[in-house]
């Protein structure tokens, strides 16, 4: 477990540093992600206790926005000012989002993959 | 009070070890609940945590910094969480090749709906321009919505609210959207739920299967890199075109 997490920090790290030289405006980690992916491509997928470790880390993914999102507690007034645009642009543009980019998919690729269904919870 | 509990209380109220246990209580307490409805999607667990943990701030009067300086430390693995997200990629990348061009399609049309419909129902209900601006990028994952709120004119900490909103409101409706539109690819679910509610959508995902799961890891990194290149240059163009 620890190998594998130094092994995701090791990449974090490059991505930072590239997105800091490069001045990208993409996060670190993004480019971090990106760069494991490659590693992966190249060695042909990655060792258990890496696929282990990362599927630990995945599978409670939902707890790491916790904190960020307690950050409500600061924008009570202005959410309590703005609230009707702000509560409709969220719920519409979401829906729009899912559903405009889900159409587009379905209608390109339709006839050419069949669908693969697995039994969800 | 007596005076040895407010004394603990000091102490407990200056220490990261209380933001960083609450958290996880809060988490477990959540994911108790959506596990005992059957992981119903409105008892999303990341709704029911900030619920729970906005009423003890409040209640107790205590800032947001000093949870934070505990909470900081769940609020890191968003870092390497993101990294691994390289490996269910892998996985399913003989599936992504496949498809490569007409994701490509969806996600530019996704990914400029998701921004421009925030911005102009905003804009017609009156929403003002920092809130706007804060709402433009709100379907990317936190860190690149923050960096593009802040150069497109909006609040990056109203901005990093607004996107786990968006987030949770895409967790939760997501699989009732997609069954409403006939939707059974988990190929397609997944990656319209990535390109509208980020990493919050894709912990989603990831629970419905691990193909669902893989695209929405795609379609999150994917839209964080188009937003971050083309929003800045977009809304001061919508902004113009809009202010006569």
């Amino acid at each position: 477990m620890i190998a594998a997490l130094t092994l995701l920090l090791v990449f974090q790290l490059a991505g930072e540093v590239i997105a800091r030289a490069l001045a990208l405006p993409i996060p670190g980690p993004v480019i971090g992600m990106a760069l494991l992916f490659l590693a992966l491509l190249i060695r042909g997928g990655p060792g258990e206790e890496l696929r282990q470790t990362s599927g630990q880390l995945l599978q409670h993914l939902s707890l790491l926005f916790v904190p960020a999102g307690t950050g409500i507690v600061i924008y009570g007034d202005r959410i309590a000012a703005e609230w009707l645009p702000l509560l409709v642009a969220l719920f519409l543009s979401t829906f729009l989002a899912l559903a405009v980019t889900a159409l587009v998919l379905k209608a390109l690729t339709h006839r050419r993959t069949k669908p693969t269904t697995e039994a969800g919870r | 009070m007596n005076p040895n509990l407010e004394e603990i209380w000091v102490y407990l109220s200056t220490s990261p070890l209380l933001g960083l246990t609450l958290t996880l209580l809060a988490y477990q307490a959540a994911f108790w609940i959506y596990k005992r409805v059957g992981f119903h999607p409105l008892a999303n667990p990341v709704l029911i945590s900030v619920a729970i943990l906005a009423c003890l701030l409040l209640a107790t009067g205590t800032p947001y910094q000093r949870y934070f300086d505990g909470a900081q430390f769940v609020h890191f693995l968003l870092g390497p969480a993101t990294v691994a997200l390289a490996i269910p990629l892998h996985a399913q990348w003989p599936r992504l090749k496949s498809m490569a061009g007409p994701l490509l399609i969806a996600l530019v049309a996704g990914s400029l709906t998701a921004a421009l419909s925030a911005w102009g129902i905003g804009a017609l209900l009156g929403g003002s321009r920092e809130s706007l601006m804060s709402l433009a990028p709100k379907s990317v994952t936190t860190p690149i919505a923050m960096g593009v709120a802040e150069r497109i004119g909006g609040l990056p900490s109203l901005t990093a609210v607004l996107v786990i909103s968006a987030g949770i409101i895409g967790a939760v409706f997501g699989r009732g959207v997609m069954r409403r539109l006939n939707v059974s690819d988990h190929a397609v679910h997944g990656f319209a739920i990535g390109i509208a509610s980020h990493g919050i959508g894709t912990a989603r995902a990831f629970q419905v299967s691990e193909q669902a799961g893989a695209f929405a890891a795609l379609a999150m990194g994917l839209n964080g890199l188009i937003t971050a290149v083309s929003l800045p240059w977009i809304m001061p163009w919508v902004e113009r075109l809009f202010a006569g």
